[in-house]
């Protein structure tokens, strides 16, 4: 299965995310939220009990003022690819039911809800927090129900979800591509609900194999890095900053020990 | 003590001796031994068959239409009438939109292009179909037989167009068919048997005549036969 697809051209879609663009103004998550169908709690006020697919972090340097700095870092599902690119992504190597599995065709971890039965291994296995679980059926509004996303089930009381990059999205970009007698799908025709949303554009989407997608040469940016990079899940969300303090917090051992406190 | 004893030991003599009418005894008494054991087996054998073909019975025949309710399609539709009219065969009707999403099943307005108040056959189902949902605008509720769970996602483009499969592969020779068939509706799950209810552990080759089995197992096999893996799951999920 793996060797096959390997064989044929290799997409890998990713994000690059500017946190020195970044306000924190959540656009991203509400975005998300709408697009995927994801539920959410009467009294939102507990957190812990909140499901996300994007969560917009907040990182402070501690200090007082005039020195103090705070940075908002976006957190979807890092979509990792595990170590040397194999697709041993920390929760595909967990999962006892197969509910989740990496695409070789896109490089996106994928998650089916019918198949989940809920033992939460994979949130235990992600570094990253990028999973949630179901704690209770999902009860929207009732003139909410009629603006869900068809292309997107909703899930169920006891299972596992997170961030598919939209992958209904790309769907929807290959089958125009099919009837237009196009094998690529465009940069354009296929970006994530959160990137589209982004006001001031910090995130970026597209294919990392591609070089004429903007990703590719962001990533290679002096500025980038990708979150705990010493557990070598070799995630494809990559962040750019120019400040010191934010990459040491994102605990950016490997490739950039040439920080200067 | 020994009186008793006698004609206890004398038996067995008996039986040594030979003689006439205790041979017949112990003719009978072998029987016995070797007979009623071995026709018993029979019988259990004979109980087992009459048993296992009664559940199997029970489990393809009975419980499939305890199971199944069948329901009628609102309007009587014959798909020769109606490729004898076109010009486009299937894609006429069952087209593909720009976005590359598949109409499936026609709406009235579909049917508006070319059907007016009045009639243009003399079949009395296109004046029913006239007389309640044309001039009504109301839309027809067709049975849809190949509605996969909302779980599903299954791209039309990518099959037709991508790989070439034409619309009969799936789903049956339905360009030759004067009416449809009954639509066979699960009373637990609520789906259509075409897509669940044919296909068991991958055994049966779908309904006679009927579309191609389309449960998970199926479109995994056929994807593997012809791309070489299942794929991820979400190429089929969402």
């Amino acid at each position: 299965m793996t060797e096959n697809n390997q064989h044929k051209k290799v997409r890998r879609y990713g994000m690059v995310i500017d946190l020195d663009k970044c306000t924190g103004c959540g656009a991203c998550m509400v975005a998300c939220y709408s697009e995927n169908n994801v539920p959410f709690r009467t009294d939102e006020t507990k957190k812990l009990d909140s499901l996300n697919w994007l969560r917009v972090f907040k990182v402070s340097n501690n200090k007082s003022f005039p020195d103090v700095d705070i940075c908002h870092i976006p957190m979807p599902c890092m979509q990792c690819d595990g170590m040397h690119g194999h697709g041993h992504a920390p929760c595909v190597s967990v999962c006892p039911a197969v509910a989740t599995d990496y695409d070789h065709e896109t490089g996106i971890v994928s998650q089916i809800y019918t198949r989940c039965f809920g033992c939460r291994y994979c949130m235990a296995a992600c570094p990253y927090h990028a999973r949630t679980f179901n704690w209770w059926d999902p009860v929207w509004p009732a003139d909410m129900k009629k603006s869900l996303n068809p292309s997107v089930s909703v899930r169920m009381r006891g299972v596992v979800e997170k961030c598919s990059f939209c992958f209904h999205r790309y769907q929807q970009a290959k089958e125009k591509a099919f009837v237009e007698e196009r094998m690529q799908v465009e940069e354009t025709e296929y970006q994530t609900a959160c990137a589209e949303a982004c006001p001031v554009k910090a995130i970026t989407f597209g294919d990392l194999n591609n070089p004429d997608h903007k990703v590719h040469s962001l990533k290679k940016d002096k500025n980038a890095f990708r979150l705990l990079e010493s557990l070598h899940t070799n995630p494809k969300v990559y962040y750019l900053t120019k400040r010191d303090w934010v990459r040491r917090q994102c605990d950016n051992i490997d490739s950039h020990t040439d920080i200067k406190e | 003590m020994s009186t008793q004893a006698e004609p206890q030991a004398a038996i067995p003599a008996d039986t040594v001796s030979g003689s006439g009418p205790v041979s017949d005894g112990t003719g009978n008494i072998t029987g016995g031994n070797t007979g009623p054991g071995a026709s018993s087996g029979w019988m259990v054998l004979l109980f087992f068959i009459i048993g296992l073909a009664g559940s199997l019975l029970v489990g393809w025949i009975a419980f499939p239409h305890l199971l199944y309710e069948k329901k009628e399609q609102p309007v009587r539709f014959s798909h020769v009438i109606h490729m004898d009219q076109v010009d486009d065969g299937c894609n006429s009707c069952h087209y593909f939109r720009d976005d590359g999403t598949f109409a499936g099943v026609p709406d009235l307005a579909s049917c508006e292009d070319c059907h007016s108040d009045e009639a243009m056959g003399e079949d009395p189902a296109e004046q029913l179909f006239i007389d309640d949902y044309l001039s009504k605008e109301k839309e027809i509720p067709w049975l849809i037989y190949s509605r996969q769970p909302p779980c599903v996602f299954f791209s039309h483009a990518a099959h037709v167009k991508g790989a070439d499969m034409s619309c009969e592969s799936c789903h049956g020779d339905y360009a030759n068919s004067k009416t449809l068939k009954t639509y066979e509706q699960n009373r637990i799950s609520g789906y259509s048997r075409d897509i669940w209810g044919y296909s068991i552990s991958g055994l049966g080759s779908g309904a006679p005549d009927g579309p191609r089995p389309m449960k998970m197992n199926d479109c995994a096999a056929c994807h593997l036969k012809e791309t070489g893996s299942k794929g991820a799951c979400f190429q089929c999920h969402k």
